[in-house]
């Protein structure tokens, strides 16, 4: 092992807890406690100083976030005066202004953007799983050469192929339709979620195959039926970053998908900001804040797998 | 174990196959590669195709319309002498070369002084960690553009103390520095994976060090940083890569002309305007691999340097 980021936890809690220093930690801090008192309070004011530094950074950090809540909730021309979180009146026409202020009603970007990610979602979680099995599991010609170009896939700018695909999908005809978002992720592009994959399906004892094996099942039943069951976590974060980064992408939609029938909501925004004169923040925020949500939910439920994926692969 | 370090252990684990790994490489050929078919037509269709196209556009002149017209290197010597481009990478340096320090150095101290054993640590990681799950949204740009307004949040702040800020947004000398503050401001993703790394050094060296008498100083320059120096590498490299193609903040920050007078025009914003904009696809595609060069470069460099200053406990 080269550095000390550990794999996501295998199922096997043998597996999990074997080589985790983290479970020295607790006694020493226990003993800690059982100190005198003098050095006790010393400790407290200590946690009470950090507690302090830490509640006010994290609300420096957050405080950008309730502003926008707030006013987007407010008259027009109190948001420029208001740098404060109160609010003396409820204005919910920010809400419905904003909601039906371009061609479309918001809803229709939005469906837009939830047929996009759930493609992206399957897209990922098929082919990626798929490929992550093959290099877990399976001994081939080429393989370790093939897992080097993915690794590096992982860190290819974007940039480099994004002239020829779309010079590509546009003779095709797929310019204004989704296929350009979504196909790419059924190609398992997003190599990320590969190595993460392959991270996982390491963790899992080898000797279930095996014995799903000797009873005769061929590869396709052991992936389908020990291997994907078993590993649920690594395709929850999968789902959850697709989701997220999928939800928020707006270079990819910017340039494939230019009739206002098929903006998602991030060019929806974007021609928002651009139709409308700087009186209407309110309403702008407003639908940013709708525009969040569902990113926010996500984080809200899904943070015990945003939290492993990133401490393990340091995917965004 | 990481991409990254992954990636640099790929050729240590070289050595005579076994006859039983002979055998089972047989066995497997043909069902490997069905599952693998998605990833390798992508490889193909979607990334090697697409590269070796973009290197050969890179040497003609193509607008969509007419069919490529071989230039030789006309692009790239046109390149050479593009003030704008060489402004654009001036941005984008100093974007990343800021930046990535500052969002680095906060992820760092915040992750340290929630590690040591604080209550309420799942609270305080959401709410540091939430800003980088939504700072790559074209809504936050939006919000960040109002923040830096001239009668946005900070002025109104810094009214109530009878100060009369700028416009941050408007004038191209804080341009850019606004758009570095969003950057940091997403530091939760690097402060993950340090609180990690944190984790896994083990207390006993913290113990002996006390029992030597070493300051909390001594003890972080000493134990901390050392062990922690893979990390810090991971995620050094993960954050330069990720830096240079930054897009979403500039558009729209700057209502997709890099302004004011080009202050916040970053490399991939010019690539963007050059190909998708004046459909000068040649020029974009040599910019692509211009960029390719440029990160390739920095992230050689960062696996060179990475062999004195990245220490690893095997």
């Amino acid at each position: 092992m080269t550095t000390k980021l550990e794999t996501l936890p295998a199922p096997d809690k043998k597996t999990a807890g074997a080589g985790k220093p983290t479970n020295h930690r607790k006694p020493a801090k226990r003993r800690e406690s059982r100190g005198t008192l003098a050095f006790s309070r010393a400790a407290r004011t200590k946690a009470l100083i950090k507690h302090g530094i830490l509640i006010l950074a994290g609300g420096l950090m957050i405080y950008p976030l309730l502003w926008m809540v707030v006013s987007s909730l407010r008259a027009n021309e109190l948001i420029f005066r208001e740098p404060g979180l109160w609010l003396n009146s409820l204005e919910m026409s920010n809400y419905t202004d904003g909601w039906s202020a371009l061609t479309h009603p918001f809803g229709h970007y939005m469906l837009n953007s939830a047929i996009v990610v759930i493609g992206s979602i399957l897209g990922n979680l098929i082919s990626c799983s798929m490929a992550a099995y093959a290099f877990a599991r399976l001994q081939f010609t080429g393989k370790k050469l093939f897992f080097g170009i993915m690794l590096l896939t992982i860190m290819l700018p974007f940039h480099v192929v994004i002239v020829p695909q779309y010079i590509l999908f546009s003779q095709i005809g797929w310019v204004n339709t989704f296929w350009p978002l979504i196909v790419p992720k059924l190609l398992a592009t997003d190599a990320f979620f590969v190595f993460l994959m392959v991270q996982f399906i390491r963790g899992i004892p080898k000797d279930l195959d095996e014995a799903a094996r000797i009873d005769g099942a061929g590869h396709p039943r052991i992936f389908l039926r020990v291997i994907l069951p078993l590993m649920v976590p690594a395709l929850a974060t999968t789902t959850i970053f697709t989701f997220i980064w999928t939800w928020n992408d707006f270079f990819g939609a910017l340039i494939y998908l230019t009739d206002p029938d098929m903006f998602t909501v991030p060019v929806a925004l974007r021609a928002f900001v651009d139709s409308q004169s700087a009186t209407s923040w309110g309403s702008l925020f407003a639908m940013s804040i709708v525009s969040l949500l569902p990113v926010f939910l996500v984080f809200l439920f899904g943070q015990r797998f945003l939290i492993k994926g990133i401490a393990t692969t340091g995917i965004k | 174990m990481s991409a990254i370090s992954e990636l640099s252990t790929l050729k240590r684990r070289k050595g005579p196959m076994t006859a039983a790994e002979k055998k089972a490489n047989g066995r497997d050929n043909k069902a490997a590669y069905i599952f693998l078919l998605p990833w390798l037509v992508g490889l193909v269709a979607i990334t090697v195709g697409p590269m070796l196209m973009s290197l050969y556009l890179s040497f003609t002149d193509y607008n969509l319309l007419q069919p490529p017209e071989w230039v030789g290197l006309d692009n790239f010597i046109r390149m050479f002498a593009d003030a704008r481009l060489h402004n654009s990478l001036g941005v984008t340096f100093t974007y990343v070369f800021v930046g990535v320090p500052l969002q680095l150095g906060v992820a760092l101290l915040i992750a340290l002084v929630l590690d040591k054993g604080l209550r309420g640590l799942p609270f305080y990681r959401s709410v540091f960690y939430l800003p980088s799950l939504l700072g790559g949204s074209v809504a936050v740009a939006i919000l960040w553009k109002q923040i830096f307004g001239t009668t946005g949040l900070v002025n109104q702040a810094l009214a109530m103390f009878g100060i009369q800020g700028p416009g941050w947004i408007s004038d191209p000398s804080t341009a850019l520095g606004s758009i570095v503050l969003l950057h940091v401001w997403t530091f939760g993703a690097p402060m993950i994976i340090f609180l990690a790394g944190l984790r896994q050094i083990p207390v006993m060296y913290y113990e002996a060090a006390k029992v030597d008498g070493a300051s909390t100083l001594q003890q972080f320059w000493r134990i901390t940083l050392p062990m922690l120096s893979p990390i810090i590498f991971f995620n050094l490299v993960l954050q330069i890569i990720g830096s240079f193609q930054s897009f979403t903040q500039a558009f729209i920050v700057s209502g997709g002309n890099g302004g004011p007078s080009d202050s916040t025009m970053f490399f991939t914003l010019y690539l963007y305007q050059k190909g998708f904009g004046q459909f000068d696809m040649g020029y974009a595609s040599a910019m692509a691999w211009f960029l390719l060069v440029i990160i390739g470069v920095f992230t050689a460099i960062n696996f060179i340097a990475a062999k004195y200053w990245v220490f690893y406990d095997d």
